[in-house]
């Protein structure tokens, strides 16, 4: 199992008093399963997804990453996580603005140790982004920076690749060539996908649904 | 509508409480370094003006002999032919350990309201008191308790109106002091006197404006001209922060602006309100910026005096009166820097669309075509600094090349770094190393103003330090050559001279007498000293040029030695004719220096000075002796000459020294100062950008490096770039003590100074600035290294 997580809580402190987001939640992703997460705003898709991403800790409950739990880690251990077994994709893109296409696609890969001059290479034909390798995020359309941002993603070849609204700042025509891409590139390495969205239609392209409600699987 | 438009625009400070604070104490900074060195100059300039105006003699014109002091009977003579005029003698003397400037006056002619001390008391001296011995004096209270306890002077009475180290007396007192021999410095031409000069009756006398006259401040001109150039670098380099700030302010409010436009404020109206705000935020600072300016002035005086006192002769008082005029002058200063900071801020709003995107446009992030017209700019000031002084001569063009080596390197800094940073870039080998050198380039924007002012401060230093470090070494050597005599010996008066030198004839290697006379020298003040022939001055003598055999036609009496000063200010080399009074011309044999003295000097064979001034007073002597201490002792029970009369070779070098180090404390505290607030700068920066890294650090966060990571580089960058900085700072600084040394140094005081280096110091230096760069960051890093990771989830979840 890619993913295992059971019983996850979270609750922030708000303004107005302790808000929990998460009461419980479990989830489970297999090798080569696409896992679509929705919900309305504020049901915990994102948090859900943080918690997995081990960019966040919850407050309760384990999440084991191939066997190994990620939640008693500290900082380190849970950046070696991100940087070695999951590959991030966000819906503001995220690229890094000072470094060059190529260099962007390249730069998880390259820090996890596991750069792929050939697999790059194959990874922005099929994006499309051969002809943009030496621009600036600055200088790519919306569509294109995602595209690139899926790209850094898989480049490592993680296990699993977990995707924040990734089509959510796209017209609906990028975003189907997007997914499309993205599922066709996930289905070619193996990996695991999750990928939080707002669009029934999307969620639909993918083999798994889980529908979230005020922090709780409905 | 403009109260609520208002209270929007400063409800940002109010969010931003760091930003206000780093506004505030930046300008209030910059106010105060320049009202600090206003302060100090507008003292000084008023003790001169006292010293001057003293005794209302500003408004007299004289009659002197331009080739030295007239005897009596030239006054004797005028006065019988019906001149009403009114004798003058000047002249400085050692009292105890004190220099004293005397001021000789008739008390009969001298125009009555004039004179020191209140009528009412004069009447209730007698004549007897005021003319016989020991007769009566006025001295500035400060100097009335430094001379208490020195036997034979006359009776001081204290007087506020004058400066420090004056005393004014009755001529007869003066005379019996400076042992003038009846001569007369100059005579002021009371009501009635003729037009014109006296003619036949005194060929000699010229006519002099007593305003043109004003050699202590005349002499102090440049000192002071250099205060103001540290207090306006000190300025530019607070300026930087400001302007940093109030662009950042400006930028951060931009979705307000255009809320208020849309929301019908008119645009005139918004840049109304924010000249308003920028302007009480201005005065604000200002008036903190008087207050800490009169701290650093009263802080800075003593030293202040110190130097004036060393180097010109010019008395100031130590302690710091509150001034209108340099208060004023900092506010105003205060304002136009924060409306010049502001000025690219409003433009930008006064052409900012109403429909405008409402988000922040990155912080001062400038455009390759901007970083290019800036070093464009800088090059062009660099060139123009560089075509001063080949173009103009004086130290307003020694100033305009240090100002356009300064500003010129400032403007190309971003270029250069960013040049640096690129070639980093694509030398580095790991992803971390890549984003690294790139990510700083692209800080540099927002750096680069902190960065141009620590490129500032820190060439300032190294040049300033080189400068100080040159002269010190130089001066050190200088002494050690100048200084012949193993002991020193000022007799109480000419008889004691004579039996004194009578009595060491047989006991010492050799008497040196150090005789002169104080004597204009071209239009300027100058003096004449003898020397006998002894083979410790030729190989001693510190000499910069001479002819082929100097010092056989010196003894020759064929030949004359002038200071560098003498020969610099009129074009005199080896071989040329100098003129050292009415009819008295000698070639130069040789040039020699002479560090630290204002004035022109000339030297003859004594026997010549005899022949031309036979008036000339015989009291100093330096004596050669293998046993300074014994010969001391021994004078001292045999003539019970004083201890002050008394001074060995190593006490005179230990006292020169330290009369130089004293000059150069207030340059060293200045610099300090200036190091001070570019290390703010940088601080007031960084705490910036790191409320903005946030969105740029969150990607590489959440790929998988630590924050602990990103903390390590945040403060490896900051490292580099102050080291980068550094690598440019250290060649314009070394230009910039190259230039004071050849350029600004010539022109102000007449002599150059070869130019050392001294690698420790640079080292000390590059430690420096790194230390600074450290505490800068270590405040962001901190924040940084314990940000919460829901910080940075925010920046995923668009939720900043």
């Amino acid at each position: 199992m890619l993913i295992d997580a059971r019983d996850l809580t979270k609750t922030f402190t708000t303004a107005d008093g302790k808000l929990p987001v998460l009461n419980g939640i479990s989830l489970q992703l297999q090798p080569g399963e696409t896992l679509a997460l929705t919900g309305e705003s504020g049901s915990g898709k994102s948090t859900l997804l943080h918690l997995l991403a081990a960019l966040d800790t919850p407050d309760s409950g384990t999440i084991r990453h191939q066997d190994d739990d990620i939640t008693s880690g500290n900082d380190t251990s849970r950046a070696a996580v991100r940087r070695n077994r999951i590959g991030l994709v966000f819906q503001q893109f995220n690229l890094i603005p000072s470094l060059d296409i190529a260099a962007n696609l390249a730069f998880q890969a390259r820090l996890a140790g596991r750069y792929d001059a050939d697999w790059c290479a194959v990874l922005s034909q099929r994006l499309g982004l051969s002809e943009l390798l030496s621009r600036y995020p600055e200088q790519l359309s919306g569509g294109q920076q995602q595209r690139v941002a899926i790209g850094r993603a898989l480049a490592p070849r993680p296990p699993v690749l977990l995707a924040d609204e990734p089509t959510g700042n796209l017209d609906e025509a990028t975003a189907d060539s997007v997914l499309e891409m993205m599922l066709e590139l996930v289905d070619e390495t193996g990996a695991g996908l999750l990928m939080v969205t707002h669009s029934t239609r999307l969620a639909g392209r993918l083999s798994r649904r889980l529908h979230l409600s005020q922090g709780r699987v409905a | 509508m403009r109260r609520a438009a208002l209270a929007a625009l400063v409800s940002h400070w109010r969010r931003q409480p760091l930003q206000f604070f780093t506004l505030i104490a930046g300008l209030a900074l910059a106010t105060a370094l320049w009202s600090a060195v206003q302060a100090i100059n507008a003292e000084a300039r008023r003790s001169y003006a006292a010293a001057e105006g003293m005794l209302g003699l500003g408004s007299y014109e004289t009659l002197a002999d331009p080739a030295g002091r007239m005897p009596l009977e030239t006054f004797a003579r005028l006065r019988r032919a019906g001149w009403q005029v009114s004798p003058v003698l000047e002249g400085r003397a050692l009292l105890g350990n004190q220099r004293i400037e005397l001021l000789g006056l008739d008390f009969i002619s001298a125009p009555q309201a004039n004179l020191p001390g209140n009528p009412q008391l004069r009447e209730t001296l007698s004549p007897n008191e005021i003319f016989l011995p020991p007769g009566i004096a006025f001295v500035a209270p400060d100097t009335q308790r430094a001379l208490r306890d020195i036997a034979g002077l006359p009776h001081l009475i204290a007087d506020t109106s004058l400066p420090p180290g004056r005393l004014v007396t009755d001529i007869a007192v003066a005379d019996r002091i400076l042992e003038a021999g009846g001569g007369i410095d100059s005579l002021i031409l009371l009501k009635g006197a003729p037009d014109g000069t006296p003619g036949a009756l005194a060929p000699q006398l010229q006519r002099f404006d007593r305003q043109s006259q004003g050699e202590i401040s005349r002499l102090t001109d440049s000192f002071h001209l250099n205060l103001t150039a540290f207090g306006l670098l000190s300025f530019a380099v607070g300026l930087f922060i400001v302007h940093g700030t109030i662009g950042l302010a400006f930028e951060q409010r931009r979705p307000v602006f255009r809320t208020l436009r849309a929301v019908g404020l008119p645009l005139r109206e918004l840049l109304g309100l924010l000249m308003a705000e920028i302007i009480l935020l201005a005065l604000l600072a200002g008036g903190l910026g008087i207050l800490l300016g009169y701290l650093i002035a009263a802080a800075l005086l003593p030293d202040v005096a110190a130097t004036l006192r060393g180097l010109y002769g010019a008395s100031i008082p130590g302690s710091l009166a509150f001034d209108p005029g340099w208060a004023a002058s900092g506010l105003g200063v205060a304002l136009i820097g924060a409306l010049v900071a502001a000025t690219h801020g409003l433009n930008s709003i006064r052409k900012m669309p109403l429909l405008a995107s409402a988000r922040p446009r990155a912080w001062a992030v400038a455009s390759t075509a901007s970083l290019r017209r800036q070093a464009l700019a800088g090059l062009v000031l660099l060139l123009a600094g560089i075509a001063a002084p080949i173009l103009a001569d004086g130290l307003l063009a020694g100033f305009a090349l240090m100002g356009g080596l300064l500003l010129g390197a400032a403007l190309l800094l971003p270029l250069v770094l960013g040049a640096a940073l690129s070639a980093g870039a694509a030398l580095a080998r790991g992803p971390v190393a890549q984003w690294f050198w790139a990510d700083t380039r692209q800080q540099l924007p927002g750096l680069s103003l902190a960065l141009m002012s620590l490129l500032l401060a820190l060439a300032t230093n190294v040049g300033v330090s080189t400068m100080v470090s040159s002269f010190r070494l130089t001066f050190t050597g200088w002494l050690d050559q100048r200084l012949v005599s193993q002991l020193y010996v000022t007799a109480p008066s000419e008889a004691e001279g004579e039996r004194l030198r009578a009595w060491l004839a047989p006991r010492a290697e050799a008497i040196l007498p150090i005789w002169k006379v104080d004597t204009p020298l071209y239009g300027t003040p100058g003096e004449i000293y003898g020397i006998v022939d002894h083979q410790v001055y030729r190989s001693h003598w510190p000499l910069l040029a001479s002819s082929d055999t100097p010092w056989e036609d010196f003894y020759a009496g064929r030949g004359t030695l002038i200071n560098e000063q003498l020969a610099y200010r009129e074009d005199l080399s080896p071989g040329d004719s100098v003129t050292l009074g009415p009819g008295w011309t000698l070639p130069v044999s040789a040039i020699y220096s002479d560090y630290g003295n204002p004035a022109g000097q000339a030297i003859v064979h004594l026997p010549l000075l005899l022949t031309q001034h036979p008036e000339v007073p015989r009291l100093r002597h330096g004596i050669l002796t293998e046993d300074p201490e014994g010969l001391a002792r021994a004078l001292h029970e045999e003539f019970g000459l004083p201890r002050a009369n008394l001074i060995d070779n190593g006490s005179l070098k230990a006292i020169s020294l330290q009369i130089f180090e004293r000059t150069f404390t207030v340059t060293g505290a200045l610099n300090v100062l200036t190091l001070s607030v570019a290390g703010f700068a940088i601080l007031t920066a960084l705490l910036t950008l790191s409320s903005m890294r946030l969105p740029q650090l969150a990607p590489p966060w959440a790929l998988g490096l630590t924050r602990a990571q990103l903390a390590r580089l945040e403060t490896l960058r900051s490292l580099a770039l102050a080291a980068l900085t550094f690598a440019l700072a250290l060649p314009t600084g070394l230009v910039l003590a190259w230039s004071l040394l050849a350029v600004v140094n010539v022109e102000a005081f007449g002599w150059r100074l070869p130019m050392f280096l001294f690698p420790a110091q640079w080292l000390w230096l590059l430690a420096l600035s790194l230390i600074a760069a450290l505490l800068a960051a270590y405040l962001p890093v901190r924040r940084l290294a314990r940000t919460d990771p829901s910080q940075f989830l925010k920046v995923f979840a668009d939720e900043r």
